[in-house]
């Protein structure tokens, strides 16, 4: 479903010089598989992540989604592969504020060639918990509650992938186990891979596959091993 | 969820600027349309009364525009004077001899044809007497045919109607030479009543009050013609009063231009002989409308009068004058507009640091690049032409809200509906362009935003 080979993504310092971030051999996700990926702050895996959903172009190496190679394609083809392929749940929600829940969702299925569905986008509230606040505007939700309409929107183009970045650091204990569920089960219902960040070992412990990014990375072995 | 829903709620967002906004939009638009109303009135009411219901006006040498613009518009000073025998040229088949028998004088060649009779062909010719004023209003000496024989209308079909009193007549029993008739505005303004009395004053509307009083006979229903805005006396009596003779040389013995007067008036009191009577303008009709210009060429080469046609005239007044005060106007108005797509370019400008994030985020759910810049656009455009609707739309209802008062003033009825005309047409692509200018530099901002940078995380 996933797979990434000889991945290389630098950035561009304003000294010239280039900060070497990703270098990644091998990676490998099937289809409806959920992947836990663990490691060091400023390691590299929104980095990943970003490349994987096309925001990012690497500077080497092929990344093929569902047989696609996004890494052949122009920016508008990727754009479209994300659209129709990826969902993303980020640390910060990223609603926006200027729409009601079910709006936010729905954008989650505007910009793809699929049906635009509102009955699943009320379906997916629904599923989340959120059926009697799907008029309401992120400003009068709850933390936990923005979190659940943005992981409704990420599920809303059914994806076969979904990326989520620390999809509960801004979450209370109590209702991070709630979210970190409705992840889980919605992919595993639906069928979607799911590669999800965390620096919650508790979060990262329930999962049957934990890829720790040092493991993967060899940027973060050669820095370690300047470290020594 | 459409681009336009989407649009729609970044506008929202924006709240308090895009209302602000629109409403500038709206202002500029409605300044448009008041301009095209403004000039379609006054185009309709002076296309109106170029068809005066005459063809020709004969006056004093000079210019043909000033000319028309006094017979026509009683505007501007009465260029000079022509003598009665010239009007009696113009007087078809025998009238030329039948008026001099009627009204008497020595003429020479009593009995022979007006020289531009053949050209009359059925029509008429009608005197008029400018000079004199009602308080601000022209006083018009003319004869009862000016009434009866000359009709008005853009089918130049309606008959001058009386909505009191009746016209006045050459000679009356009871008031003499001595009646008026007032224009519906005129009496409007002036308070006046059939049966009430007028005195004109000389030469403008301060100048010194002649001592002849005018018995009112008649008042005329509102034509939209610059008729409602004049006094009509009965040329007989304009004549008596004094200072209207020529050749008034000796101010001690004024009735001594009243003693030559003809066998016709034997029975009434005598008129000022023909010899001693000046006139304006000639309005003359010609009863085939082809004929009207050979009589201009004929009437101008003569070098003794200036013949104008008053549709030729009005057209030039519009071209010279009125045409750039319209573009004028609008070259302001459009500044206006463009002034305020600029305030929608700032406005939504301003807000797309805010929006950066938002703009990442639907990128990241798979929006294209040109389609976050296609949405700021349309922002601009939504913003732009509802903008421009309102104040359309404010525009032709302040008309018809105003359209009594319009009325009044210059007799073209103005509904929200007749003061559309097909130049407002050119509103649509002018807006649109303007919105395209005002949203482009946002609208780029947008598709250059970072998504990677702009995520947060
Ligand atoms: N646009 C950029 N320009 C320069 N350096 C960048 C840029 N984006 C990220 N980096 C650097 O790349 C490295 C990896 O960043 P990244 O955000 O991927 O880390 P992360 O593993 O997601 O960390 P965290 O767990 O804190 O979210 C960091 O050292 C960061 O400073
Ligand atoms: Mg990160």
């Amino acid at each position: 479903m996933l797979a990434i080979q000889n991945l290389y993504r630098s950035f561009l310092l304003p000294d010239q010089t280039r900060l070497p971030v990703l270098d990644i051999p091998h990676l490998h996700i099937n289809s409806g598989e959920q992947v836990v990926l663990i490691g060091e702050s400023g390691g590299g895996k929104t980095t990943l992540l970003h490349c994987i959903a096309g925001i990012l172009t690497p500077d080497k190496g092929t990344i093929e989604l569902d047989g696609i190679h996004i890494t052949k394609l122009s920016e508008a083809g990727r754009d479209r592969v994300r659209a129709a392929k990826i969902g993303y749940v980020f640390q910060t929600f990223n609603l926006l504020p200027g729409f009601t829940a079910l709006e936010n969702v729905r954008l989650g299925m505007t910009f793809g060639t699929g049906k635009h569905n509102v009955a699943r986008a009320i379906n997916l509230l629904e599923r989340v918990g959120l059926g009697d606040r799907m008029h309401h505007r992120p400003g009068a939700l709850s933390v936990g509650q923005q979190q659940r309409v943005a992981v409704a929107r990420a599920l809303a183009n059914k994806p076969r992938l979904l990326l989520a970045d620390e999809p509960t650091a801004n979450i209370d204990p109590s209702n991070q186990q709630k979210i970190i569920d409705l992840i889980r089960e919605n992919c595993r219902e639906e069928g979607i891979a799911l590669l999800l960040v965390t620096h919650s070992m508790h979060v990262a412990g329930q999962f049957n596959r934990v890829q720790q990014l040092e493991q993967l990375n060899r940027v973060c072995q050669s820095t370690a091993a300047d470290a020594h | 969820m459409n681009l336009f829903h989407i649009a729609w709620r970044n506008m929202q967002q924006r709240g308090l600027a895009t209302i602000l906004t629109m409403l500038s939009m709206a202002l500029g638009v409605c300044m448009v349309v008041l301009v095209l109303g403004i000039s379609w009135v006054i185009t309709e009411s002076f296309s109106r009364n170029s068809n005066v219901g005459y063809n020709l006006i004969v006056g004093a040498r000079g210019g043909s525009l000033q000319l028309t613009l006094n017979a026509v518009y009683y505007l501007s000073q009465p260029v000079g004077t022509i003598p009665y025998e010239l009007f009696l040229e113009f007087l078809p088949g025998d009238g030329r001899a039948e008026e001099i028998h009627r009204v008497g004088g020595k003429i020479e060649e009593p009995d022979r044809k007006g020289l531009y009779s053949p050209y009359m062909s059925g029509g008429f010719a009608i005197p008029v007497c400018l000079g004199d004023y009602f308080g601000r209003f022209r006083v018009v000496g003319t004869t009862p045919d000016f009434f009866e024989k000359l009709q008005y209308g853009e089918m130049n079909d309606l008959k001058y109607r009386f909505a009191s009193g009746r016209n006045f007549k050459d000679y009356d029993a009871e008031n003499g030479y001595f009646e008026a008739v007032l224009g519906a505005q005129c009496a409007a303004e002036r308070k006046c009543q059939v049966g009430d009395t007028l005195k004109t004053t000389h030469g403008d509307p301060e100048g010194d009050g002649h001592g002849q009083a005018f018995k009112i006979v008649g008042i005329l229903e509102p034509t939209g013609t610059p008729n409602d805005r004049a006094a009509f006396i009965n040329i007989e009596g304009f004549y008596l009063m004094e200072g209207h003779a020529r050749a008034f040389e000796n101010p001690m013995h004024p009735d001594a231009d009243k003693e030559d007067v003809g066998e016709g008036g034997a029975q009434l009191p005598p008129r000022l002989a023909l010899e001693k009577r000046d006139i304006t303008a000639i309005l003359v009709r010609t009863g085939n409308p082809m004929f009207a210009m050979n009589m201009q060429t004929t009437v101008k080469k003569s070098e003794v009068a200036e013949a104008a046609s008053p549709i030729f005239e009005i057209g030039n007044l519009f071209s010279n004058f009125v045409d750039p005060v319209r573009y004028a106007l609008l070259a302001v108005t459009t500044v206006v507009c463009f002034v305020s797509a600029i305030s929608i370019l700032v406005s939504i400008y301003n807000s797309m640091n805010e929006r950066r994030r938002d703009i990442a985020v639907m990128r990241a759910l798979g929006a294209r690049r040109d389609v976050v810049l296609f949405v700021v656009l349309l922002e601009s455009l939504l913003i732009a032409c509802l903008g421009g609707l309102l104040g359309w739309l404010a525009g032709h209802s302040l008309g018809a809200v105003a359209s009594s008062m319009i009325e009044y003033r210059s007799g073209v009825r103005v509904t929200f509906v007749n003061t559309i005309t097909y130049y407002e047409l050119w509103l649509i692509p002018g807006l649109v362009i303007l919105a395209t200018i005002a949203g482009v530099v946002p609208a780029f901002v947008a598709y250059q935003t970072n998504v990677s940078k702009n995520l947060g995380a």
